[in-house]
C-alpha cells in the first residue's frame, strides 16, 4: 500500500468514530480498530521491501518552491517505530473499548486518537523535516486533546496545558534547529540531509541547529530538565498514558535522535549533552519512581527513567549504542504498555490507583498477577526475559563510556539507575500483589473481563517471547540499527544472547538487582528519609515562571493597550504620524514635476464650504443632529468634487451612499443621546488638538507633495485605457474595471459588504433576544413624536417616485458599461426608493408587501456573480473571463450583450440586499421600542372610517 | 487646485482624529466618517487632478484621467457604508445594552462611581 494512503488513513478515519458515536460503543470502537487495522496491515505489505533493504518514497510536490513537499519514506527504523504506533495502536483501541465507561464519549475520545495515531505515523515515515515539523507540532496538539479528554478534571485541563506548552516550545526551537540544517544543506529532504554528515558537522552553525533540535527532542521525550510535564500528563485515561508514554508521544523525540543520529552525532557536544541528560534522567527518574504511590506515577517516572536510558545510548555515539537503544526501544515499549493497561486495570476494579491502599490482590485477581510480574520483572532485568537483555546491552555500553574524565562515573550511574529501576518493580510486585489480603478495597477487586486483559497478555507473550528466544528478534533489530546508522558506522558484530559468560555487564546486572532487593526491604526508612528531605517541586517552579512571564507581559502590554479605545487611537495616530515623518525626513524629495493648476472661484467656494462644515462638525459636535447635518455637507461637497475632478462614477456613488448613510445614522440617533455631554478635561482636548493637527498637516503634506509630482512608474491604467473597448467591450473605464479587469476584487467586495449586513442582522436578533429587548419595549422616547408619522403628502409623493425611480436605476445599470453608472450606483439608486417607502409608509407596511426576503437577495446575487465566472470555465477559460457580443433586435439599433453586464446584475442584487438589509435591522430595533406602528400606508386616509379617532390615539400614545 | 485638494484632505483629517479621540460612540463614528472621505480623496488623488476628462472612451476626446483609482476608490467608497453600519450597529448595541454610549472601557473600581447615566 501507498505510504501516502497509511499516513492519510487514520486522519481521515478520524472522521468516522464521531459519525458512528450513535451506532453505539461497540460499533465506535470497531470502526476505529478496522481503520488502523487497515494502516497496519497496509505497513505489513511494505515489509519485503524493507526486508530487502530498499527504502520505500511516496512523493507529491506541496510547495517545491519553499522546499516543502509531501514526501515520504519508509526503511527499517520508520518501519519499525510505525509497527510500534500501529500495532500497539490497534492493543489500545481494544482495551479503550472496555476501560471507558459509558459517562465518556467514545466518537470524540477515537477521534483525537485517531489524530495522534496519524500525526505519529507522519512523523516516522516523513522524508523531508519540514513535513515532519508539521506532523510534530501535529502530536503535540492532538496529545493535548487527549491528556485533556476528562474536561471536568482540573488536573487533566492543567496536565495537558503543561504538556503543550513544554512540547509545543520544544516544537518551536524544533523548527529553528530544522531550518538552520535545511540552510546548510540546501534540501530539506532527510535523504539528502543524512548523507552530509561532514558539511554539517563542519558547519559553524552546527552548535545551535543541534542545541535547537535537541531541545525539541528533550521536551518531547521528557528530558532532564524537561521531565516534568509526563507525569502530570498522567491525568489522562489509561488508554492514553498506556499509548502516549509507552510506544508514541514520548519516543518521536528518541525517533528524531536516532533519525539524525548519522549526521548529528559523534561530536563532542553531541556526547556531553545527550549523555550526560540521559544518564540525569535515568538516575532522577528512578529514584523518584520508587517513592511514588500513585501507580500510574510511579509508571510515569519509571518511564521517564527508561527514556533517560535509551537517550544515553544514543549519546554515546557507538553503533552497539545505537543498537541497545533500538532494542530497548522495542522492549520498553512493550512491557511498560502492559503496565499501564495493568495499572488502569487495577484502577477500573478497585477504584484506587494508591500503592498504599492496595496489596494481596494475587489471590483476587491472579490473571493481572501474573502480567504485572512479567512485565515488572522485566522491567527490572530478570534474565529470560526481554528487559534483562537490552538493560545488560546497556550496561555494556556504559563500562564502555567515558564522561568528564572518571572511568567509573558512567558504569556506576548506570548501575544505580538499574538498582532504583529493579527495585521501584519489585515495590510494585510486593506492594500491590503480594501480602494478606485486605479487607478494606475501596470496591472488590476481581479479573476484568477478556477484552481488557488480552491486550496487555499479548504483549506479555511478546516479553516472554524476545526474552527467551532473542535470536528471533535480532535480524528485525539489526535491520533496523543499520538503518539509524545509515553508513555512518559499521554494524556491531555482537549478537543478542542471554548468556556472555562472566563479563562485567552481568556483575553489574546482578549488583542492580540484588540491590534492588535490599532496597526494598528497607523501604520504610527510605521512604521516611525521602520524606524528610526538602525537594523542589517541579510544577510549582513551572507554574512561578509562568505566573512571572504572564505579570511581564501583562506590564508591557497595559500601558498601552488598557482596553480604552481613544487611547489606542491616539498611539496608532502618532505611530503613523512619527513613522512618516521620519521617511520623510530620512529620503530625499524630488523637485515638482507638475505645474500648478489654478483654481477657479467654484472651486474655492466648495473648497470653503467643506472646510467651514469640517470646523462647524468639530466645534459643534455635541449637539448631534447638527452635526450629522454638517457630514452631510462635507458629503455632498466630497461628491461635487468627484464630479470636478472628471470621477462621475464616483461622484453618484459618493452621493447615493451619502443618503443611505445618514438615513442609517439618523435611525441610530433615534435611540442614542442628541447631546454629547463635556467630559474631556481641557488638557486633553489639547492633546487630542494636537494629534489632529500633526495628522492633518502630515496628510496634506503628503498629498500636496505627490499632487505635484508624477508617478516613479508607469501605471497600468494606460493598459486599461487601451483595452476597455477592445477587450471589455466598454467605454466607461471604471465600470470595465470593476466587472472585468479586476471583477476578482469586485466578487469580493460584494460579499464583503454580503457579511457585514448578515453581521448586522445577527447583531439585530442578538439584541432584540436579550434583555435589550424588554429594555426597548418599556423605553420612552426622548422628544415628543410628530403626530403625522405617515404623512398623505410623502406616501403620495414616494409611491409616485417609486416606478421613476426604478427606472432611473433600471437605465443607470444598463448604461453603466458604456457611460457613468453600473450595479454599484444603480443599486444604491434603488435601495433609496425601498428606503423611502419604508420612510413614508412604516415598517410594517412595507415589510408586508415584501415578496423576498433580503438575505435572499444578498445570496442571489453573490451566486449570480459568482456563476457568471464560473461559466468561463465551461469554455475553457479562467474564472470571470468574460466575453460580449453585439446583437440587434428589430426595431431597435444594434446593442452589446456581455457575460460582465450578468456580472453587474450580481453586484447591483447584492448591493441592494445588503443596504436594505442593515436599515430594515436598524429599523426593526426601532419598531421594537415603540410598537404602534400602523399597518395602513398613511395616518389620514379619506377613504378609511374615523379617521380621527385612528389619528388622536396616535398622537396619545406618542407614537 | 493641488493646494485646495490637498488642504481639504488635511482638514478631514484632522477634524477625523479629533472626533475619534472623543469619548462617546457617535462623534467616533463621524469621526471615522471624516476619516474615510480622506483617505478615499488621498487614493483617488493618486491618479492625480484632471479636469473635464473622464474616463469614458469616445474618438472626441484625447485625454483622460487615470481610471485605476476611481474604480479602487468607487468600491472602497461602498465598503465603507457597510463597515459604518456595522460599527453603528455595534455601539449600538452596547448603549442599548448598557444605557452607556462610552467608547472607553474603563477599569471597573472607577466604572459606577464617576459616571451616571448619560
Amino acid at each position: 500500500m501507498s505510504l501516502l494512503i497509511i499516513v492519510a488513513l487514520p486522519f481521515f478515519g478520524a472522521l468516522l468514530p464521531g459519525l458512528m458515536n450513535s451506532a453505539g460503543r461497540s460499533a465506535c470502537a470497531g470502526v476505529t480498530f478496522a481503520v488502523s487495522l487497515a494502516a497496519f496491515i497496509g505497513l505489513l505489505t511494505n515489509l519485503p521491501m524493507v526486508l530487502a533493504g530498499e527504502v520505500v518514497m511516496a512523493r507529491v510536490d506541496w510547495m517545491p518552491a519553499l522546499g516543502l513537499n509531501f514526501t515520504l519514506m519508509l526503511d527499517g527504523l520508520g518501519f519499525f517505530f510505525a509497527l510500534l504506533i500501529l500495532g500497539i495502536g490497534l492493543l489500545i483501541i481494544a482495551y479503550a473499548r472496555h476501560y471507558l465507561s459509558r459517562d465518556d464519549n467514545m466518537g470524540e475520545f477515537f477521534t483525537y486518537l485517531l489524530l495522534f495515531q496519524g500525526a505519529m505515523v507522519g512523523i516516522v515515515l516523513s522524508d523531508n523535516i519540514l513535513l515532519l515539523l508539521v506532523f510534530w507540532e501535529l502530536t503535540s496538539l492532538s496529545s493535548f486533546l487527549l491528556i485533556g479528554y476528562w474536561k471536568h478534571l482540573p488536573e487533566g485541563r492543567q496536565g495537558a496545558r503543561m504538556a503543550l506548552m513544554v512540547t509545543g516550545m520544544g516544537g518551536l526551537s524544533m523548527i529553528g534547529g530544522m531550518v538552520i540544517l535545511g540552510q546548510i544543506v540546501g534540501s530539506y529532504d532527510l535523504s539528502v540531509i543524512l548523507q552530509n554528515r561532514d558539511l554539517i558537522q563542519a558547519d559553524p552553525l552546527y552548535v545551535p541547529a543541534l542545541i535547537l533540535i535537541l531541545l525539541g527532542c528533550f521536551t518531547k521525550s521528557a528530558q532532564f530538565p524537561f521531565h516534568f510535564w509526563l507525569p502530570h500528563a498522567m491525568a489522562a485515561p489509561t488508554p492514553v498514558s498506556a499509548y502516549l508514554h509507552s510506544a508514541t508521544m514520548v519516543k518521536a523525540g528518541i525517533f528524531l535522535m536516532a533519525r539524525m543520529w548519522p549526521v548529528l552525532s559523534g561530536t563532542p557536544e553531541w556526547f556531553y549533552i545527550v549523555t550526560s541528560a540521559g544518564l540525569i534522567t535515568m538516575v532522577l527518574g528512578a529514584v523518584i519512581a520508587l517513592f511514588k504511590h500513585d501507580l500510574k506515577a510511579l509508571l510515569a517516572f519509571s518511564t521517564v527513567s527508561h527514556l533517560g536510558l535509551i537517550t544515553m545510548l544514543l549519546g554515546t555515539g557507538t553503533a552497539f549504542g545505537a543498537m541497545a537503544a533500538v532494542f530497548h526501544i522495542l522492549n520498553h515499549a512493550t512491557f511498560k504498555a502492559a503496565l499501564f493497561m495493568s495499572a488502569g486495570i487495577i484502577d477500573h476494579e478497585t477504584h484506587t490507583r494508591d500503592i498504599r491502599r492496595l496489596g494481596g490482590l494475587r489471590k483476587l485477581m491472579p490473571v493481572t498477577f501474573v502480567i504485572v510480574t512479567i512485565s515488572a520483572l522485566s522491567m527490572a532485568g530478570i534474565p529470560l526475559l526481554n528487559g534483562f537483555l537490552s538493560k545488560e546491552m546497556m550496561l555494556e555500553a556504559a563500562h564502555d563510556t567515558v564522561l568528564f574524565g572518571p572511568h567509573w562515573l558512567v558504569p556506576a550511574l548506570a548501575t544505580v539507575g538499574s538498582l532504583f529501576s529493579a527495585a521501584y518493580c519489585f515495590r510494585l510486585i510486593d506492594h500491590v500483589f503480594l501480602g494478606p489480603v485486605r479487607n478494606d478495597y475501596p470496591a472488590k477487586p476481581h479479573d476484568p473481563g477478556a477484552g481488557m486483559w488480552i491486550p496487555p497478555a499479548i504483549l506479555v507473550v511478546l516479553v516472554v517471547m524476545i526474552g527467551v528466544a532473542p535470536f528471533l528478534a535480532e535480524p528485525f533489530v539489526k535491520l533496523v540499527t543499520a538503518s539509524v546508522l545509515g553508513g555512518a558506522a559499521a554494524l556491531p558484530e555482537a549478537h543478542i544472547k542471554i548468556w556472555h559468560g562472566p563479563v562485567p555487564a552481568l556483575f553489574l546486572s546482578l549488583t542492580a538487582i540484588a540491590g534492588g532487593l535490599f532496597m526494598l526491604a528497607l523501604f520504610k526508612p527510605a521512604l521516611r528519609l525521602w520524606d524528610a528531605t526538602p525537594r523542589p517541586e517541579a510544577k510549582t517552579i513551572f507554574d512561578s515562571l509562568v505566573e512571572a512571564i504572564a505579570k511581564l507581559s501583562r506590564a508591557i502590554i497595559l500601558p498601552l493597550h488598557n482596553g480604552a479605545f481613544t487611547r489606542y487611537a491616539a498611539l496608532a495616530a502618532v505611530v503613523i504620524i512619527a513613522a512618516g515623518f521620519h521617511a520623510w525626513s530620512t529620503g530625499s524629495v524630488g523637485a515638482a514635476t507638475r505645474t500648478v493648476q489654478t483654481a477657479g472661484p467654484v472651486a474655492i467656494a466648495g473648497w470653503l464650504m467643506l472646510v467651514a462644515a469640517t470646523a462647524g462638525m468639530v466645534l459643534m459636535h455635541r449637539n448631534r443632529l447638527l452635526s450629522l447635518i454638517l457630514i452631510g455637507i462635507v458629503g455632498l461637497m466630497v461628491s461635487v468634487g468627484f464630479v470636478f475632478f472628471s470621477a462621475p462614477d464616483l461622484a453618484m456613488t459618493q452621493f447615493t451612499v451619502e443618503v443611505v448613510t445618514i438615513v442609517l445614522l439618523l435611525l441610530a440617533l433615534n435611540f442614542l443621546p442628541n447631546i454629547t455631554p463635556v467630559e474631556s478635561t481641557v488638557l486633553r482636548r489639547v492633546r487630542d488638538t494636537g494629534v489632529a493637527v500633526a495628522g492633518g498637516l502630515a496628510t496634506f503634506a503628503l498629498t500636496y507633495y505627490y499632487l505635484l509630482r508624477d508617478a516613479v512608474g508607469t501605471p497600468i491604467s494606460e493598459f486599461h485605457l487601451a483595452n476597455s473597448y477592445k477587450g471589455g467591450g466598454g467605454t466607461n473605464v471604471v465600470n470595465v474595471i470593476l466587472v472585468d479587469f479586476r471583477g476578482f476584487d469586485t466578487y469580493g467586495e460584494i460579499i464583503v459588504l454580503g457579511i457585514a449586513a448578515l453581521l448586522i442582522y445577527a447583531l439585530t436578533e442578538t439584541l432584540l433576544d436579550g434583555p435589550v429587548r424588554a429594555r426597548l419595549l418599556n423605553r420612552l422616547p426622548d422628544q415628543p413624536r410628530a403626530g403625522d408619522v405617515h404623512p398623505m403628502m410623502m406616501v403620495v409623493l414616494t409611491r409616485v417616485l417609486m416606478p421613476i425611480v426604478l427606472l432611473v436605476g433600471f437605465y443607470i445599470f444598463w448604461r453603466g458599461h458604456n457611460a457613468p453608472g453600473g450595479g454599484f450606483i444603480a443599486g444604491l439608486i434603488v435601495s433609496i426608493g425601498f428606503v423611502m417607502q419604508y420612510m413614508a409608509s412604516g415598517f410594517t407596511w412595507t415589510s408586508s408587501r415584501l415578496r423576498y426576503p433580503y438575505h435572499g437577495v444578498i445570496g442571489a446575487g453573490v451566486l449570480i456573480a459568482g456563476l457568471t465566472g464560473i461559466g468561463s470555465w465551461l469554455v475553457g477559460k479562467p474564472f470571470l473571463t468574460s466575453d460580449f457580443t453585439y446583437v440587434r433586435i428589430p426595431p431597435f439599433d444594434k446593442f452589446e450583450l456581455a457575460t460582465a453586464a450578468l456580472f453587474d446584475l450580481g453586484v447591483f442584487l447584492a448591493v441592494v440586499g445588503a443596504v436594505m438589509l442593515s436599515l430594515e435591522s436598524f429599523s426593526r430595533l426601532a419598531r421594537r421600542a415603540h410598537a404602534s406602528d400602523s399597518e395602513h400606508p398613511m395616518d389620514i386616509d379619506p377613504s378609511r372610517e374615523g379617521p380621527s379617532s385612528n389619528a388622536t390615539r396616535t398622537v396619545k400614545q406618542g407614537g | 487646485m493641488e493646494f485646495l485638494v490637498a488642504s481639504a484632505v488635511g482638514v478631514l483629517t484632522a477634524g477625523g482624529l479629533y472626533l475619534m479621540l472623543r469619548l462617546r460612540t457617535f462623534p467616533v463614528i463621524l469621526g471615522m466618517s471624516l476619516l474615510t472621505y480622506a483617505v478615499n480623496i488621498f487614493l483617488f488623488a493618486s491618479g492625480r487632478l484632471t479636469i473635464g476628462a473622464p474616463p469614458i472612451l469616445s474618438d472626441d476626446a484625447s485625454l483622460y484621467t487615470d481610471p485605476l483609482p476611481q474604480a479602487l476608490v468607487l468600491t472602497a467608497i461602498v465598503i465603507s457604508f457597510g463597515m459604518t453600519a456595522v460599527v453603528v450597529m455595534i455601539g449600538l448595541g452596547a448603549f442599548l445594552g448598557s444605557d452607556d454610549d462610552h467608547v472607553d472601557d474603563l477599569p471597573d473600581a472607577v466604572d459606577d462611581n464617576t459616571r451616571g447615566a448619560p
